[in-house]
């Protein structure tokens, strides 16, 4: 088996979904010939044809209505904003429309909302990280891949499911390579994996972070620390059942996200894990994300306001030196 | 009484009165409207469809005001012309998705008064189980894609579909309703543009009832009409007598039939009026009691169709009155049907907000 990019497993997913299913088709703009800014759909518009590879003029609300409005009369529509910072345009059609029409009127929505995100380059208004905003909104899935073999596995279960899906594919992840599976298989929605396991404390995290977090985890294990990585690959439906195992395990839990910390996937899942395993808590559930602050241009400025590997090392040994393990 | 229009924009100089006068047709009797291009065995169906509509809205004002009906609703009395002449035009298989003043497109579209009452109650009997109320009415399975709270929405689900449609090759036709409102935002000429750019099988009706709430469309839009504003975008436009019946027909069934021929999208700016205020219970004092009066003197829609079938003899004498009658005893059985019905049972309030199962934890 060989290793594939990011973009490429998504590519791959993708066409193999289209190939079964005619009733898959991709909107959005710069498509067809340059296969979109992250060349995510590179290939597909010469291989399916401009019926299942549409071009749109930069509207974001008539990209998404289109999806809406076609897959509420029978079609499964993939639609591509290019950056998730674009979804601000069309967030009543996301937000109001997609997301309202299986509780209202019975008959979900079955679109993929595709987008890069994350932090990275081109400063402030490229770089939003909105996954809070769609978990907080009822009648939306919201995932956020790590990895090649999950891009293409989630991908192919997000072009399946009858519900909108929000497809959050992080930009610094583009390039980087791995393993995938072949045409049946298939990531499900809302498991989240241990990307490494670990008996002394549960790190959760998902997306480009999750790399950050087992280098982390790599540092700490010299030290005799073992840490469990949580990848969430889900931000919602939560997999609260695999986080709360691992922490009653591990009576420590750390959350590390690149988003604004207020009200944030973090704070829901900190919440979450006192709320639910407190008893079995030796620390306090700590969060690592952004600071509350746009994100610049110069990479110096970007990468201070950011997880880091030291930053994530450092809350651990901050939480162990704090609060030592109470072994029963 | 009359009330004095308020006048918000100062730098229009000119008086609400002064743009009205100059709006106003010069008759003073009901303006005739010429029938003979409509279908004349039919046409006796489509007045008691109108006067189903008009006394539906009616019926409305004192069962929200009491409370049975929660909240308020936008009624279109004076615009029934403009949803029976569209949806008559068209094919049953066709599409339909409507603005917040949806109540005349819905039973034009063969929703029962009954589904689209129980609905407007809250009850399990509704069109969407009591989940949606006025601006959520649907049917899907009569092509009702919806009533939609948000200004200009509709259209964006109408034009999807309509995409699904090219896309499928099945021969539907889609509808989006929506008003002048509609026309100052954004949106709307994105799912124009859209519609226009892909041939979609598209029919964009403005429904310009000429007030966006308590906002006159002379005094927040400039440039021409809004069928004018839409030539710009490259598709057929043309601004139609909302309140004939016949016009709103024709302009319709030549729209369906270019866009089943792969023409693609046309735009209809019904140009129509509503008697009631933007909402029930609206104290009405942005326009005068005499500008409706005069509304419906010359140009009520039923009445034009009435006296046109009556001067052809297609409407014998007392006939209408039958109807009226028929119409009020159906809008009176569908109250007593709401009233009876049972309310949505309270723990599957919570139910189907996605298919993929979760818990109160988000657990998958």
């Amino acid at each position: 088996m060989t290793a594939v990019t990011v973009g490429q497993a998504f590519q791959q997913g993708l066409a193999e979904e289209m190939e079964a299913d005619d009733r898959i088709f991709v909107l959005g703009t710069d498509l067809f010939i340059r296969g979109g800014h992250f060349a995510q759909v590179k290939g597909i518009g010469p291989r399916f044809g401009h019926d299942r590879v549409i071009d749109t003029p930069i509207s974001e609300a008539a990209m998404v209505a289109a999806g809406v409005g076609a897959a509420l009369n029978g079609m499964r529509p993939l639609i591509d904003l290019n950056f998730i910072d674009f979804a601000f345009g069309a967030m009543d059609e996301i937000a109001n429309q997609a997301a309202k029409s299986s509780y209202l009127w019975g008959r979900p929505v079955p679109m993929v909302i595709r987008a890069s995100s994350g932090v990275a380059l081109y400063s402030a208004q490229h770089n939003n990280s909105l996954e809070a905003w769609f978990m907080h909104m009822p009648g939306l899935i919201t995932v956020m891949p790590s990895n090649a073999a999950d891009t293409k596995g989630i991908i192919k279960s997000a072009l399946r499911s009858d519900d909108p899906v929000i497809f959050l594919m992080h930009k610094r992840l583009t390039g980087v390579r791995g393993e995938v599976g072949g045409p049946d298989e298939l990531v499900p929605l809302g498991r989240a994996a241990i990307a490494r396991p670990g008996s002394d404390v549960t790190i959760v995290s998902s997306g480009i972070v999750v790399n950050k977090v087992v280098k982390a985890a790599e540092v700490l294990a010299s030290e005799g620390v073992e840490a469990e990585v949580i990848d969430l690959r889900t931000i919602f439906p939560l997999d609260a059942q695999l986080i709360e195992g691992s922490v009653r395990k591990t009576g420590r839990a750390l959350v590390v996200t690149e988003e604004p910390p207020f009200a944030s996937v973090a704070s829901e899942i900190a919440a979450m894990v006192q709320e639910e395993v407190f008893d079995y808590l030796d620390a306090p559930v700590q969060r690592v994300t952004a600071a509350h602050s746009p994100i610049p241009h110069s990479p110096g400025l970007m990468e201070a306001l950011i997880p880091q590997v030291e930053t994530i090392v450092s809350a651990v040994r901050g939480s162990v030196e704090r609060w030592p393990s109470t072994e029963a | 009484m009359i009330n004095e229009p308020q006048i918000i924009n100062e730098a229009l100089s000119e008086t609400h009165e002064q743009l009205a006068a100059a709006d106003r047709p010069s008759e003073d009797g009901l303006l005739e409207i010429d029938i003979s291009g409509l279908p004349a065995g039919e046409l006796v169906k489509w007045l008691e469809d109108m006067v189903l509509i008009r006394e539906f809205e009616e019926a409305l004002e004192p069962l929200t005001l009491s409370g049975k009906i929660p909240g308020s609703v936008h009624q279109a009395s004076g615009q029934e012309a403009v949803a029976v002449g569209v949806v008559r035009a068209l094919r049953p298989g066709d599409i339909v998705a409507s603005p917040h003043r949806p109540h005349h497109h819905a039973l034009a579209k063969g929703l029962t008064p009954r589904a689209v009452m129980a609905e407007l109650w809250g009850r399990a009997t509704g069109c969407a189980g009591g989940r949606g109320g006025t601006m959520h009415l649907i049917d899907f399975s009569l092509g009702y894609f919806g009533s939609n709270g948000i200004v200009g929405a509709a259209l964006g689900i109408a034009m999807g579909a309509a995409l699904a449609a090219k896309l499928r090759q099945n021969g539907q036709v889609c509808v989006g309703f929506f008003g002048d409102g509609g026309a100052n935002t954004g949106r709307t000429w994105e799912f124009v543009n859209f519609a226009t750019v892909e041939k979609l099988p598209l029919i964009v009706v403005c429904e310009n009832n000429q007030y966006a709430v308590e906002t006159w469309i002379r005094r927040e839009m400039v440039g021409g009409t809004i069928a004018e504003r839409a030539i710009g975008f490259g598709l057929p436009a043309s601004q139609v007598d909302g309140q004939d019946i016949a016009a709103v027909y024709a302009a319709t069934v030549e729209a369906r039939e270019r866009a089943a021929a792969g023409g693609g999208p046309t735009f209809i700016e019904a140009v129509t009026y509503r008697y009631r205020g933007h909402n029930t219970g609206e104290v009405i004092n942005y326009r005068t009691e005499d500008e409706v009066e005069h509304w419906r003197a010359t140009r009520d829609p039923v009445e034009r169709l009435r006296s046109s079938l009556e001067r052809l003899g297609q409407l014998r004498p007392g006939q209408f009155e039958e109807i009226v009658a028929g119409a009020s005893a159906v809008v009176q059985d569908s109250i007593e049907f709401s009233e009876s019905s049972p309310v949505p049972d309270p723990a599957t309030a919570g139910d189907r907000v996605l298919v993929t199962p979760f818990d109160e934890k988000g657990l998958a």
